[in-house]
């Protein structure tokens, strides 16, 4: 069986917070607790839209030892291919749903001396876990989150509120920005900055981390992909002996795992490396979006990560 | 179920014994005829009822005593159990996973009451009745891992999981086979494998990597792993290995039948909720020769995978200079017929030695 | 001149390599003895003008070619031990992005990074360079003492007494490779000492 062990849950809330993000809350159907996690870890939520199933992971926000219930906040993409817009649109309170244990590809150094987040947007979320948790042991760490516009600004009084000294919240439309560099050049040894928002933003603190001398094991970051829609492409599965079609806006995790192929994978978002596929032949150019393979892998045309990458070309044979 | 529990010892008169029950339920590790290393996991999602797979952690006949001779070994040497400063929540995801296990497992041995973070536990067959307040050490008389694995069969490293890697920083290892905590603790997954020969080239700590990385919360995986003792000898580590060492040249073939034993280890593996760390369970369990040999399959099957084994793995296992001796002996075991695969004991389907 | 090609080893067994010039705006350089060699190697004005300079002569004086790299600070102190205390107090105002260049044996370069190691810096940030004397600091795994400065296998735990037989496995917490009783099977069987890399 593909994928982690899953929960049957019932949403018990749906709380819109903004004009583009909404908390959905899950309790077990049989009531019983659920499994307790580590601040960072995601859960992958099954979506029966139409015909479709949609797997989307979304990163869990609730305190990690509260086991009555998860949430999960959603940032409403009118341009992504419908998971978002599914969770808005067509789930309710009372309905049931599938979703993953938790799993962590974000976690906590606990060995470090000071923890320091750097957020933007709805990227806030692991962080919102990751704070509980700490909070629970009297952790040391600090929060700068930065954020479009006061109304677009979820949990941001929140956490002013409840943590004024180590929160700094910061807006773009104000002009307000993260001091980056003076941020960075003043921590003591052993702290570890954690990032999670945009690419942009992800891209931006690994850079200006490694310009200030900053050892890669302290960098972490977070960044799940959403598989992009791309021209639609067709497959030969050589141990199933399957042709399959990849539509525009399906990846090709998911064609194959609508034509039953019970394909291995965790984050379905290029990060985690288990559905990592061997191409057996292929005529034509991968565009690869994971950040699995290393550049290396990506120019061989011996791998591909089906989660997040696709195909535009001739033919393309993979070990499945 | 109830068991009965042994009062034996594992050092100076060596009482140590194994019952029918107990001997029909080793397991036994060669599922052929023929041994070379591989990653070999398997999902740990129970297994025959009464074998030693059916529990998340396997309770037998010598759970007391076992329990007995690891506060020996503590009082002796407390380095035997260490736990870096940023493992103490791993060391509560433990006690926790014990606890609930064994509680759900063997409701007739330990009972375990929760009201809120107020816990009551039950330990029958150690005779112990606590209440404490889960994630406060002041409530607890040791740190929650040594707490809980002074109570468990087996020794149990907990691995944090960083950067792609697994570092072995925290454990309670008193039966271990000839490997220092004190001296591995805060080395990588490579680092402390490192003394192992052959294995590195080919490729088998890679993949072990990758498989132990993924696994996930809810889903454990096992394997076992092997090794030769001489006398039923739990605590056979480098620390005292000026000691016991000697023990190994004290063979005959008058009673190698009788101290000559097989060890072997059922290794789990359980990603850990609360710290994201990986917990690596390695209970071991011991079979005199002689025992072994009333099981008609193991006693062909042991020999041919003894008499094959390469001279490197057998040094590593430290049994090179042995060898001839257990050959003379389990040659006579073994009549030449085929052996069916797998390594449960199959009595009643496998003939009796035709010779 | 004094550097030694190590043979190839097992996982866990120390990679010495060869310290460069990084970026940055504070550097701790700590070396002993022919270690000294390894920073005039790399020093520039630019490197040095913001760089702490460590060095423990061991009856090898560089104190001439050090002082005219013209350090940010230079210390030259009788003994790691006594250098210690001041390692130290550089470590607690740290800050993220000091850059660490540890040179000379490997009990000095093993210390001092079991220091770094534990103020908080990964043991992969941290640059090596091995020079002069390959001698061993060895843990005796039957009664935990340490031993200075082992050339020969096996030798003689100075705290037990037991003979050791001297081992690749290398422990970066207790800066120490192994020592196991050599004649555990065969009691006052001691092979004659040779040198560890004879």
């Amino acid at each position: 069986m593909s994928g982690a062990e899953k929960i049957q849950v019932k949403v018990t809330e749906v709380t819109p917070l903004n004009a583009l993000v909404t908390r959905f809350r899950f309790e077990a159907v049989d009531g019983s607790l659920l499994p307790t996690f580590s601040g960072g870890a995601h859960t992958v939520v099954e979506m029966q839209d139409g015909g479709i199933t949609r797997l989307n992971p979304y990163s869990l926000m609730s305190d990690p030892y509260d086991q009555s219930a998860y949430t999960i906040s959603v940032r409403r993409d009118d341009a992504g291919r419908g998971g978002s817009l599914f969770m808005h649109n067509q789930v309710k309170t009372g309905d049931e749903m599938v979703i993953s244990y938790p799993v962590n590809l974000f976690s906590l150094d606990l060995r470090a001396r000071k923890h320091l987040f750097i957020a933007g947007g709805i990227g806030i979320t692991p962080f919102l876990a990751q704070i509980h948790q700490l909070e629970h042991f009297n952790g040391h760490w600090e929060l700068h989150y930065s954020c479009r516009s006061e109304a677009l600004g979820s949990y941001a009084d929140e956490l002013s509120h409840s943590h004024p000294n180590k929160t700094h919240i910061y807006y773009d439309d104000q002009d307000q920005r993260i001091g980056l560099q003076h941020l960075l050049e003043g921590q003591p040894l052993g702290t570890h900055v954690y990032v999670c928002g945009p690419k942009g933003m992800i891209d931006w603190v690994k850079s200006t981390a490694e310009a200030e001398s900053w050892p890669a094991d302290n960098i972490h970051y977070e960044e799940f992909l959403a598989p992009q829609p791309g021209k639609p492409f067709q497959v030969k599965l050589a141990i199933s002996n399957k042709t399959i079609e990849v539509g525009e806006h399906e990846s090709l995790l998911e064609a194959m795992e609508r034509e039953g192929v019970d394909a291995p994978y965790l984050c379905r978002g290029g990060a985690c490396g288990q559905c990592e596929t061997r191409v057996i032949d292929y005529q034509g150019n991968f565009i690869h979006r994971d950040h699995w393979l290393d550049d290396n892998e990506h120019a061989s045309g011996e791998k591909i990560m089906p989660c997040v990458s696709r195909f535009e070309g001739k033919t393309l044979v993979l070990d499945h | 179920m109830t068991i009965q529990f042994n009062d034996e010892s594992f050092r100076g008169d060596y009482t140590f014994r194994n019952s029918d029950w107990a001997i029909q339920r080793f397991p036994f590790p060669f599922h052929e005829d023929s041994y070379m290393y591989s990653v070999n996991m398997e999902q740990h999602r129970g297994g025959p009822k009464g074998s030693v797979y059916e529990q998340r952690f396997d309770v037998d006949e010598h759970y007391v005593s076992e329990m007995k001779d690891r506060a020996l070994v503590l009082d002796q040497d407390p380095l035997r159990c260490q736990s870096l400063p940023h493992m103490t929540l791993a060391g509560w995801d433990l006690l926790e996973l014990i606890m609930v296990s064994k509680s759900e497992d063997y409701p007739d041995l330990f009972e375990l009451n929760r009201d809120g973070n107020r816990w009551r536990w039950v330990n029958k067959p150690l005779r112990i009745d606590h209440t404490f307040t889960f994630l406060d050490e002041t409530t607890l008389p040791y740190g929650p891992m040594e707490y809980i694995t002074r109570q468990a069969q087996g020794d149990f490293a907990i691995l944090d999981q960083r950067d792609d890697m697994l570092w072995m920083d925290a454990g309670m290892v008193t039966t271990q086979a000839d490997w220092s905590l004190d001296f591995d603790i805060g080395m990588n997954f490579f680092e402390w494998h490192a003394p192992v020969p052959k294995a590195h080239e080919m490729g088998i700590f890679v993949r072990a990597l990758k498989f132990l990385l993924n696994i996930q919360q809810g889903a454990p995986a096992r394997r076992l792993n092997w090794t030769m003792t001489v006398n039923p000898l739990l605590d056979t580590s480098p620390e005292n290995y000026h000691k016991w060492g000697i023990q190994k040249t004290e063979l005959t073939p008058e009673n190698i039948g009788r101290k000559q034993h097989l060890r072997v280890e059922l290794q789990t593996f359980f990603r850990l909720p609360r710290s994201n760390a990986l917990v690596f369970p390695i209970r071991c369990y011991l079979c005199a020769f002689e025992d072994l040999m009333t099981v008609p399959k193991w006693g062909r099957r042991l020999h041919r995978v003894i008499r094959d084994l390469p001279d490197e793995l057998a040094t590593y296992k430290g049994f090179i200079d042995n060898r001839p001796l257990m050959l003379d002996y389990l040659s006579k075991f073994d009549d030449g017929l085929p052996t069916s695969l797998g390594i449960w004991p199959d009595r009643e389907t496998e003939p009796p030695l035709q010779k | 001149m004094s550097k030694f090609d190590f043979p190839p080893s097992i996982r866990s067994r120390p990679i010495w390599s060869s310290l460069e010039a990084r970026k940055g705006t504070a550097h701790l350089m700590i070396a002993d003895a022919e270690g000294a060699e390894a920073i005039l190697d790399i020093a520039t004005p630019e490197l040095m003008a913001n760089s702490h300079i460590i060095h423990i002569p061991k009856g090898k004086s560089y104190s001439e070619h050090l002082s005219a790299l013209n350090p940010a600070q230079l210390y030259e102190g009788p003994s790691y031990e006594a250098a210690l205390p001041r390692i130290r107090r550089v470590l607690t105002d740290g800050h993220m992005g000091l850059q660490v260049y540890l040179a000379g044996t490997e009990g000095l370069m093993g210390q001092a990074m079991q220091e770094m190691m534990s103020a908080g810096i990964p043991h992969s940030a941290i640059q090596t360079e091995h020079h002069g004397s390959t001698a061993r600091r060895m843990q005796c795994v039957h009664c935990k003492g340490i031993t200075e400065d082992i050339e020969t296998d096996p030798y003689q735990c100075s705290h037990c007494g037991l003979h050791l037989f001297v081992r690749d496995h290398y422990s970066r917490r207790l800066a120490a490779y192994q020592g196991v009783r050599v004649d555990a099977e065969d009691h006052g069987n001691i092979p004659e000492p040779k040198g560890i890399y004879e």
